[in-house]
């Protein structure tokens, strides 16, 4: 067990990290995601005002749609990404456990007067995520096989009341369930009693990610990466990109016309040494163009990967980098992401 | 038998004539988790007690093994390049770093025999 963001987490159960993430790829893993904010914003004019924080397309939303999107700071960076949901009277939001309080108290202190901030302290979040997640829950749901990839509904899992979500942080198909706290243990055993459902930690979590290539807040972006420079343009609709209206536009906007100084990319090193976050990228010359961000071992790749930013000249696909690693140069290049391919579910 | 002497750092050396060969414990390797990476070091190369010679990474962490006592090496266990999982089904046989010549065999009274370690383990958790 480890402290993350408050909590006491599992990095890994006793199947271990590589098994955990291999079961996850092969079958499903069970991840108890509580730690993460669950909030409700209500208001007349909730999705234009939220819109004012975040550059992604929140008034386009259907009810029962899921959008990724970023809360940004003045000068373009990001204070944290989160996943706002369309629930037709109100919008539900989930956020990072490490920037929860500072979300709440963002959003209070712009939109304090225009909307209402619930902070949902009485459900836990479990993820079930893996290629056998549908056909698992659809043993104890109705309806959830046919969903489609962001989009959320409220069904009956085994007589609970749950928040179902076609959504995940793994890149495999796969959902992310809201369940009230009295019954969330209940829901988790009578998946965790499926054979081919296996309770998945923090380690693998990582893991499963970084090979997707998704960001991890904190490492891959933060309050000084915007998210064209974090390779997060295609969350941001074109309503926005012409219209602005949100904190930092100025400097996303820019960066989306001229592009930006430096971007997030894939790394390959070659060998097996793993390359970890902090560790110095340099061109041919041993000039420093950037850090690695997010890297370790991938056990689907079977080697070593790695995520960083690199001065925007190295950022093609195939660009020859080097990485310091324990002062010795390890020869890498720029791969495109994600390291494994996603599985979501499109319908 | 070999003696067997461990480190704080936990490390194992198993000494035959002058030459020890050099390796993490059981207990270490459980710590680690999952070993993904070993780099060995060159034979030939000379360390003191306590120097880096050696780095284990899991895919939580990279965790460097120190020289238990002064000395040279004399072989590296290549087999982990391709192999370092060995270093969890089998930490204390198969899955040992290096081969050391000791430069001084009473530096090996100062350390702890596997009952003093075990011991000591048990003060860690």
């Amino acid at each position: 067990m480890v402290p993350f963001a408050g909590y006491d987490m599992p990095v890994q159960y006793p199947a271990g990290i590589l098994t955990e993430h291999r079961h996850t790829r092969a079958d499903a893993g069970l991840f108890d995601v509580g730690h993460m904010g669950q909030a409700i914003l209500r208001g007349d004019d909730v999705a234009a005002a939220l819109e004012t924080l975040v550059p992604g397309d929140i008034a386009g939303l259907e009810e029962g749609q899921i959008r990724y999107t970023q809360f940004t700071n003045e000068a373009g960076g990001i204070l944290d990404d989160l996943m706002v949901t369309q629930r037709g009277d109100h919008l539900f939001l989930v956020v990072n456990a490490g920037c929860k309080d500072a979300d709440y108290a963002h959003i209070q202190e712009r939109l304090g007067g225009r909307v209402d901030l619930e902070i949902i302290e009485d459900r836990g979040l479990i993820a079930l995520q893996g290629p056998k997640a549908a056909e698992i829950l659809s043993g104890h749901a109705a309806g959830v096989q046919e969903m489609s990839f962001m989009r959320l509904r409220e069904i009956e899992i085994a007589g609970i009341p749950c928040l179902v979500s076609r959504s995940g942080y793994t890149g495999e198909d796969g959902y992310e369930i809201s369940v009230p706290n009295d019954r969330a243990v209940e829901l988790a055993e009578i998946l965790l009693a499926e054979t081919a459902v296996a309770p998945i930690g923090l380690g693998a979590r990582d893991t499963l990610r970084l090979e997707a290539g998704l960001c991890l807040y904190g490492h891959d972006i933060d309050e000084t990466t915007s998210p064209i420079e974090a390779g997060l343009l295609w969350s941001i609709g074109k309503r926005r990109r012409e219209e602005g209206g949100f904190l930092g536009a100025t400097r996303i906007i820019s960066e989306i016309a001229n592009k930006p100084s430096r971007r997030r990319v894939g790394i390959l090193p070659e060998g097996r040494a793993p390359a970890r976050d902090h560790a110095e990228i340099t061109d041919g010359s041993k000039n420093k163009i950037g850090n690695i961000t997010s890297g370790g071992f991938g056990p689907t790749v079977n080697g070593p990967i790695a995520m960083g930013y690199v001065a925007a000249d190295f950022a093609a696909v195939d660009t020859t980098l080097q990485l310091t690693v324990r002062g010795k140069s390890l020869n890498s290049k720029v791969i495109k992401l994600p390291f494994v391919q996603q599985n979501y579910y499109r319908g | 038998m070999a003696t067997v002497k461990f480190t704080e750092a936990h490390e194992w050396i198993s000494m035959d004539g002058d030459v020890g060969t050099v390796g993490i414990s059981d207990y270490a390797q459980a710590q680690l988790g999952d070993v993904v990476f070993v780099e060995v070091p060159d034979v030939g190369a000379a360390f003191k007690q306590g120097e880096e010679a050696a780095v284990v990474e899991s895919v939580k962490a990279a965790s460097e093994v120190y020289a238990p006592v002064d000395g040279e090496i004399t072989e590296a266990n290549s087999a982990l390049e391709d192999n370092p999982a060995t270093v969890n089904t089998d930490a204390q046989g198969g899955g040992w770093f290096y081969k050391i010549k000791v430069a001084n065999l009473g530096d090996l009274d100062a350390l702890m025999d596997e009952a003093a370690y075990l011991a000591f383990v048990e003060t860690l958790d």
